[in-house]
């Protein structure tokens, strides 16, 4: 029988590590994320998980030694947020490019200057681009659930891709909820022990893995990382259907709310999602035709599921915790070129919140909200991106 | 002229390697790597001089390639399908027996 205890984003986290049974931690610690890796060395310690547990000098050093402990063949984990996430940045891409199906938990945390240990997804957002498969979870059960996930995703021979999953700093890292722990065996039959295809190291069959490409062969092999990620659009479905099967929770790309008849639909990732569903339920009491849609699945970028969405309403608008300097949201960026050929779109607004841990309040999205209503009333989008809860008197 | 020692190795990667490409870019034949004739980097040449060697072998010990070979008397053989040039053979050699000169094409 599963056990619900009561804990952290960071500790549910740790327990699906724990679930996964992997071969090789290696982390080091980073504020809001330390209790991650501090778990799971406990886990080792105690003889409740059969581990190597890496300590290391840097948060390179942890994602380079998971480089190496899964091009050597076993299933890997480690845990970071932030400046740490962004001194791996390099170590990231190659992780993406060997194909090395590791896993990593993130607690989502504002990128200095100025130095700030609070929330905001800069740090996942930033490494888009990388190659990796990026979950972001809602509550802590989510933190475990997606983690158990990312390694069915990121194993399966059609994908061979890293995957991190986010949670948000402190809202989830430090805070507690009732969660779910699954039974061990369910989740062995779930993800099976692990049997790398590709990269392994075996004196019997020698080879060499972290390769030199030339102008010849460089784009090729850049291709077929694209090509995978592509092919991870239908192995999450896959994956998602099969966990909702074995423990019988539900997961999409896109989970909508509301949506129905809805005239606008605000979108959102992270923890966010829960704060803005109750506010939809206000604003219907309201009377407002409104809806709300939580991105779970950033990369690949839920576009299938996007489109779909636009169809069903005149207006869109992002509200996220990140910003592309020189230009708006990377959501609302990603989400305008997934429906850029289509005859007809929604209007679309970005709005920029909560960053470094400022809180999304609703009195902030009822300010989203009005600039949302009169871009629906009038039919056009005067400015496409705002910032709300920006406290102007101090500027 | 003696063999190349990896003449066999040259062979068997002629004949097995394809270009297609692997997940992770992983090169799965052993040795490949001999295909790349890298002595076209070299920009002065080692030569050697017969009558001056001594036979004591730093030349074909210190040689970071290998591209040095022994014939059947135990005199050095240079490769330069693979000798990138670089004179570490010619700075070792206690009998002055080894000349870099400059390539010229
Ligand atoms: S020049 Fe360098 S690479 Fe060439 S034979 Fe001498 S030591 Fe070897
Ligand atoms: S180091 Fe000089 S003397 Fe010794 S074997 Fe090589 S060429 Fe001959």
């Amino acid at each position: 029988m599963p056990i619900r205890k009561v804990m952290k984003a960071n500790e549910a986290a740790a327990w699906a590590a724990k679930l996964a049974k992997p071969k090789v931690i290696a982390a080091f610690p980073i504020t809001p994320s330390t209790l991650v890796p501090e778990k799971i060395s406990e886990f080792v310690a105690n003889g409740e998980l059969d581990a190597e547990f890496i300590k290391v000098e840097s948060e390179h050093s942890a994602i380079s030694a998971c480089v190496g402990a899964a091009a050597a063949g076993v299933r890997t984990f480690t845990a970071t947020a932030s400046q740490g996430l962004a001194l791996m940045h390099e170590i990231l891409f190659i992780a993406a490019g060997m194909r090395l199906p590791i896993v990593m938990a993130i607690g989502n945390r504002a990128l200095s200057a100025p130095i700030n240990i609070w929330n905001d997804w800069q740090d996942t957002i930033s490494q888009r681009d990388t190659g990796w498969i990026q979950f972001y979870a809602e509550n802590n059960q989510e933190a475990l659930d997606l983690i158990l996930i990312a390694y069915k995703v990121a194993e399966d021979e059609r994908v061979l891709l890293p995957a991190m999953v986010g949670f948000d700093a402190f809202i989830l890292t430090h805070t507690v909820e009732p969660v779910e722990i699954p039974d061990q065996e369910v989740v062995d039959e779930f993800l099976g022990e692990y049997e790398p295809k590709h990269a392994y190291l075996d004196p019997a069959r020698p080879i060499t893995q972290g390769t030199l490409a030339f102008p010849a062969h460089y784009m090729e092999a850049r291709y077929k990382v694209w090509e995978a990620m592509e092919r991870a659009k239908e192995v999450i479905d896959e994956a998602f259907a099969e966990f909702e099967k074995r423990f019988g929770r539900k997961y999409q790309k896109i989970e909508e709310y509301r949506t129905d008849d809805a005239e606008m639909i605000f979108v959102t990732m992270g923890s966010l999602a829960g704060t803005l569903k109750e506010w939809v339920d206000k604003k219907r009491e309201e009377g407002y035709k409104v809806g709300a849609a939580k991105i779970t699945v950033y990369r690949p970028f839920p576009v299938e599921e996007i489109k779909a969405l636009a169809k069903k309403t005149k207006v869109l608008a992002f509200i996220e915790k990140n910003i592309t300097i020189g230009l708006y949201g990377a959501v609302f960026t990603d989400a305008s070129a997934t429906l850029i050929n289509e005859k007809e779109k929604p209007l679309m607004l970005d709005f920029i919140a909560g960053l470094g841990g400022r809180d999304v309040t609703f009195e902030q999205l009822d300010e989203a909200f009005s600039i949302t209503r009169r871009a629906l009333e009038e039919g056009k989008v005067e400015k496409p991106i705002n910032w709300i809860g920006l406290r102007k008197e101090i500027l | 002229m003696a063999e190349s020692p990896f003449k066999a190795d040259i062979e068997r990667a002629q004949r097995e390697l394809t270009e297609k490409m692997t997940p992770g870019a992983i090169v799965y034949i052993p040795g490949s790597s001999v295909i790349n004739k890298t002595g076209s980097w070299r920009v002065f040449r080692p030569e050697f001089h017969r009558d001056k060697c001594v036979r004591c072998y730093l030349c074909y010990i210190y040689c970071p390639e290998p591209s040095i070979y022994l014939d059947d008397e135990g005199y050095p053989v240079f490769d330069y399908d693979y000798c990138k040039g670089c004179g570490i053979c010619a700075n070792e050699c206690p009998a002055k027996a080894i000349e870099m000169v400059r390539e010229v094409k």
